[in-house]
C-alpha cells in the first residue's frame, strides 16, 4: 500500500519535470501563431491565437472566416459555393462550436 | 479568464453573432460567469442577419447561444491576453495533476486498508 502511494507521487514529479505535452499544451504552444480552427456548420477560421481556455473559448486576431455552403444548380449537378467573410479586428469564439484547432506555419500565405 | 476579459470590455461597442445567424450591435452593459451578455442601445449591423426588434433597446443574451463576439482590435493588449492564457493553461494543468495524484493516493490508501482488513 505504501509502494502505491510512492509511485503516484513519483509520477506527479515526473509529469512536472517532463512538462508532458497534453492537448492543451499543444494549443498553448500555438499562442501568437496563426491557427486553423474548424467549427460546426461547415465553418473554418484562420487567425492569430491570442487567448484560449479549457472550454476552447478563444480570442483570434485578424481572422478570416470561411463558410462552405452547397449551392445546387438546377441545370447541372451540385456546385460547392464558398463564402468568405473577413473579420479584421478581434473575434471572440465560443468553445462549444469548435471542432478542431491546428497550427499553421506563420510564414504560410493564404 | 474570459469572464475577466469581458469585464474589461464593459461599456465598449461589440457585435454579437448568435448561433442562429443573427447579429446584434450594442454596448456591453454587463457580463457574468456564464458569459451571458447584457447589451444596451441595440443597432443594426448586417441588415439581412438582423432580427426585427425595433422595440427593444436593451437585451439579455444567454451565453450558450453566442457563436462569436466581434471586438474592436484596439480593445485588448494581445500580449497581455497571451500571457494570461499561458498562465491559465499552466494552472489548469497543475490542478489536474494534483487532482489525479490525490485520487491515485486516495485509491491506494483505501485499497491498503481494505487489504489489511482482508488479511485479518
Amino acid at each position: 500500500c505504501l509502494k502505491v502511494m510512492e509511485s503516484a507521487s513519483r509520477q506527479q514529479a515526473l509529469a512536472s519535470l517532463a512538462s508532458i505535452e497534453e492537448p492543451m499544451d499543444l494549443i498553448r504552444v500555438s499562442l501568437d501563431e496563426i491557427v486553423h480552427v474548424k467549427m460546426r456548420n461547415e465553418r473554418e477560421l484562420r487567425g492569430r491565437l491570442h487567448a484560449f481556455d479549457s472550454h476552447l473559448n478563444m480570442v483570434l486576431g485578424d481572422v478570416e472566416e470561411t463558410v462552405t455552403t452547397l449551392e445546387i444548380d438546377e441545370e447541372t449537378y451540385e456546385e460547392v459555393y464558398k463564402a468568405t467573410k473577413r473579420t479584421v479586428p478581434m473575434l471572440f469564439v465560443r468553445g462549444d462550436g469548435v471542432i478542431l484547432v491546428s497550427p499553421i506555419g506563420s510564414s504560410q500565405a493564404a | 479568464l474570459f469572464y475577466s476579459f469581458f469585464k474589461t470590455l464593459v461599456g465598449k461597442d461589440v457585435v454579437v453573432e448568435l448561433k442562429n445567424d443573427l447579429s446584434i450591435c450594442g454596448t456591453l452593459q454587463s457580463v457574468d460567469q456564464y458569459l451571458n451578455i447584457n447589451l444596451n442601445d441595440i443597432s443594426v449591423t448586417d441588415p439581412n442577419k438582423y432580427p426585427h426588434m425595433m422595440s427593444m433597446k436593451n437585451c439579455f443574451i444567454r451565453g450558450s447561444v453566442v457563436r462569436y463576439v466581434q471586438l474592436p482590435a484596439d480593445e485588448c493588449d494581445t500580449v497581455e491576453l497571451q500571457n494570461a492564457a499561458r498562465k491559465e493553461a499552466m494552472q489548469s494543468k497543475s490542478v489536474a495533476a494534483t487532482a489525479s495524484a490525490a485520487a491515485a493516493g486516495g485509491g491506494g490508501g483505501g485499497g491498503g486498508t481494505g487489504g489489511h482488513g482482508g488479511a485479518h
